[in-house]
């Protein structure tokens, strides 16, 4: 019956299908028309990742792939050495996650078991280069 | 000193050339001196929507080459005092002009005319960078199409801040859109997101009048003329709307036909 109504006041044109096609096909034209757009992105995600894990810079891929309707990032981001196993995001507390000034600011307690955290993690990482995928 | 604009697209066969005979009909149509430069090398083609292709004794390359003068090269146009044409060369190739060479004749003729209208051809190759030199706006013109928009994208990301393009949008059928069929002026222009100078919808009219060599911008009577001359006034600096065709009003039987086995896009 929607079908139906659809059809009688004309709105199952193929336009829409137009319109997603085009917006589609220009993000990916704008992407591969900005290289350097795709280096900062790579350098932003590095830092970022780089604040838990140790990454191999030099081997980073990042990749842009179609898949029916939307257009996926996919980076492959080999990890080195993952160097501060007790300092994981659950044991920082939580007022100093809530913006980089907090963080600075927190009690001197908290970053001197990162530091211990940070001298330990040779003889825990190290270990072949891991590969991560994100989508 | 006058102004240049180059009328471009990326894609071939949305109407750059029709546009072009027709805004500069009804620039001049309004008193102005215009001055239309088919910058198609090898692909004649203004000369013929103009009427005058057996009036063209020398080409632009003739000018450039200097083995004819700015004045015998000129065509006057059928219709109107003000207007010239500048034609392309037939017989020769769009790498041959060069780009320094072309700036200079379109600096030349900026000095004797109020515009000088360039007709550039499709592609973002060597023509359309010898078009676009000595151009100091543009226009781009653009089909309610995928492929037509993507390429005027590209264009657009290529002209830069420099040329301020601006946007007509041709061959839109208004019909087709109500119906959800055809992208929108709205749908097209989100993406581009440039300044409207207006909307040409897609006529027969537009067919026969290039048939006989006499744009329809002559005919301000007719809905497209009279659009061509909005476009031209907005042109001109004038605060007149776009142009914006309407679609016609469908009557109940009509839509009960599509319903019955009629023709669906």
């Amino acid at each position: 019956m929607i079908e139906f109504l659809k059809k009688f006041f004309g709105h199952s044109g193929s336009s829409a299908t137009a319109k997603e096609r085009l917006r589609l096909v220009l993000m990916t034209d704008h992407l591969e028309l900005a290289p350097e757009l795709i280096e900062a992105m790579k350098r932003d995600l590095v830092d970022v990742i780089s604040r838990h894990v140790e990454v191999d810079r030099d081997k980073i891929e990042v990749n842009f792939e179609r898949q029916d309707s939307a257009l996926a990032m996919l980076a492959n981001i080999p990890i080195l050495s993952v160097n501060r196993p007790n300092a994981g995001p659950t044991l920082v507390p939580v007022e100093s996650v809530q913006s980089p000034t907090a963080a600075n600011s927190a009690p001197p307690r908290v970053r001197k078991r990162r530091k211990r955290a940070a001298k330990k993690a040779p003889a825990t990482g190290a270990a072949a280069p891991a590969s991560a995928a994100a989508n | 000193m006058g102004r240049a604009i180059v009328l471009t697209s990326g894609k071939g066969g949305v109407g750059k050339t029709t546009t072009t005979a027709n805004l500069g009909t009804a620039l001049a149509n309004r008193g102005a001196r215009v001055v239309l430069v088919d910058a198609d090398i090898g692909l004649r083609n203004l000369d013929i929507v103009l009427g005058l292709e057996s009036r063209v004794k020398h080409h632009l390359l003739d000018v450039l080459e200097e083995r004819a003068s700015l004045d015998e090269a000129l065509v006057p146009g059928k219709h109107s005092e003000s207007l010239f044409l500048l034609a392309a060369a037939q017989s020769r190739e769009k790498d041959e002009v060069e780009t320094s060479k072309m700036k200079a004749l379109i600096l030349s003729l900026r000095e004797r005319f109020d515009y000088v209208l360039i007709d550039c051809p499709a592609g973002i190759e060597l023509g359309f960078r010898n078009a676009v030199a000595g151009a100091d706006e543009a226009i781009v013109i653009c089909t309610p199409e995928v492929a037509a928009v993507r390429d005027v994208d590209r264009v657009v990301g290529l002209l830069g801040n420099r040329f301020r393009p601006q946007l007509v949008i041709n061959r839109l059928r208004p019909n087709l859109v109500k119906k959800g069929k055809m992208l929108s002026v709205e749908d097209v222009n989100a993406i581009l997101r440039l300044p409207l100078l207006g909307v040409i919808a897609d006529e027969p009219e537009i067919i026969v009048t290039t048939n006989r060599g006499e744009p329809l911008a002559l005919r301000k009577d007719t809905p497209t003329g009279a659009a061509y001359h909005a476009i031209a006034a907005r042109v001109a600096g004038e605060d007149v709307p776009a142009p914006m065709p309407a679609a016609a009003k469908v009557t109940i039987l009509e839509r009960v036909g599509t319903l019955f086995g009629g023709k669906r896009a």
